[in-house]
């Protein structure tokens, strides 16, 4: 190997072939297994949160139910049906960068950048209904004289429903941060697709950051029936 | 090692286009949220969060196999580390579970 100094072959058929790797394949297999281990420390991290909510849901059921129904559900489904779109303009993207289509690929980034951007968007607009209603537990959280779902005279215990809105809280927002990230991954993404750096051969961090993608994607699908689905008939 | 083939693997993995899948996929994670959606409206007893979570588990089977490409996975190793995922996870949750219905209620 006479240039080993350097990373790249100067004289391979694929300059995006580096040194260390035997094929293409075996580059990108490595790259997709590294990013499957990142998520699965990303499930045990939203698994303890997961876990909590499990719990509480059980000890304090009527009372989840309640503060369950004060949250828009119309919107919630809303923001699931987004973020399958923008899933799908994911693996349309991949596709396009497969089969050697650069308009289409920068046509399909910027399509799930708008579709996270009106996740979020909405998700805002949640939050600041929160805020509004003193749902946001702190000093100013009241949530008195809202009926249990099924038990007509009964009211939650407020402290209960705090338990409820603090999970609501920093799961969607811990979810929201994701998107944000992703958000943020995918400007990268879509500067190295203008920039022409991805062929049929080689667009391995479009394939990383479509796996990244889905699995914020996994986690809405859980938490949409989780937080605003308990008790709404 | 000069040798390699650029076109070899690029193509000859999916011969036929992938977007009829995808689309189907797309239509029935859409049906599944709408399913979800109504059927938490009904009153099904202790069975609406069975529903739900068979829903939320279908739905996402369908986005790990087909837009996270797990089915085509070449790779043993891949499929090792999802179920070991999903192994940790539920040993997580099981663990704790079973901690909190084997407490005396007080």
């Amino acid at each position: 190997m006479p240039d080993s100094s350097i990373a790249v072959h100067g004289d391979a058929p694929n300059p995006a072939l580096l040194h260390h790797f035997a094929t293409e394949e075996q580059q990108r297999d490595s790259s997709t297994l590294g990013m499957w281990i990142f998520l699965a420390t990303e499930v045990m991290f939203f698994g303890g949160l997961f876990c909590a909510y499990l719990i509480y849901r059980l000890k304090y059921f009527g009372d989840f139910g309640a503060a369950s129904k004060s949250i828009d559900a119309a919107l919630g489904g809303t923001n699931t049906a987004v973020l399958i779109c923008s899933s799908l303009t994911v693996v349309l993207a991949i596709w396009a960068a497969q089969t050697a289509r650069r308009g289409l690929l920068i046509v399909m980034l910027i399509l799930t950048m708008l579709f996270g951007c009106v996740f979020l968007g909405i998700k805002a607009k949640e939050y600041k209904d929160k805020f509004d209603e003193h749902h946001v537990p702190g000093p100013s959280f009241s949530f008195d004289h809202e009926e249990i779902p099924g038990h007509p005279g009964e009211y939650a215990n407020p402290v209960h429903a705090e338990i409820f809105f603090a999970l609501y809280f920093v799961m969607t927002g811990l979810h929201a941060l994701h998107m944000i990230i992703g958000l943020g991954l995918f400007t990268w993404l879509l500067w190295g697709a203008w920039k022409g750096r991805f062929t049929p051969e080689y667009h391995t961090p479009l394939e990383i950051g479509g796996l990244y993608w889905h699995f914020v994607d996994i986690i809405w699908i859980y938490l949409f029936p989780l937080l605003y689905l308990i008790d709404r008939h | 090692m000069s040798e390699q083939s650029t076109s070899e693997h690029s193509t000859s993995e999916h011969s036929k286009s992938p977007l009829p899948t995808y689309f189907a996929v797309w239509v029935s994670l859409l049906i599944g949220t709408a399913l979800t959606y109504y059927a938490a409206k009904l009153d099904l007893g202790p069975f609406n969060a069975a529903v739900a979570l068979i829903i939320a588990t279908t739905k996402a089977l369908l986005v790990v196999l087909f837009f996270m490409h797990l089915r085509h996975a070449h790779e043993k190793l891949l499929k090792l580390v999802v179920i070991s995922t999903i192994f940790f996870l539920l040993i997580l949750l099981a663990l704790s579970m079973a901690d909190f219905a084997t407490r005396l209620k007080t």
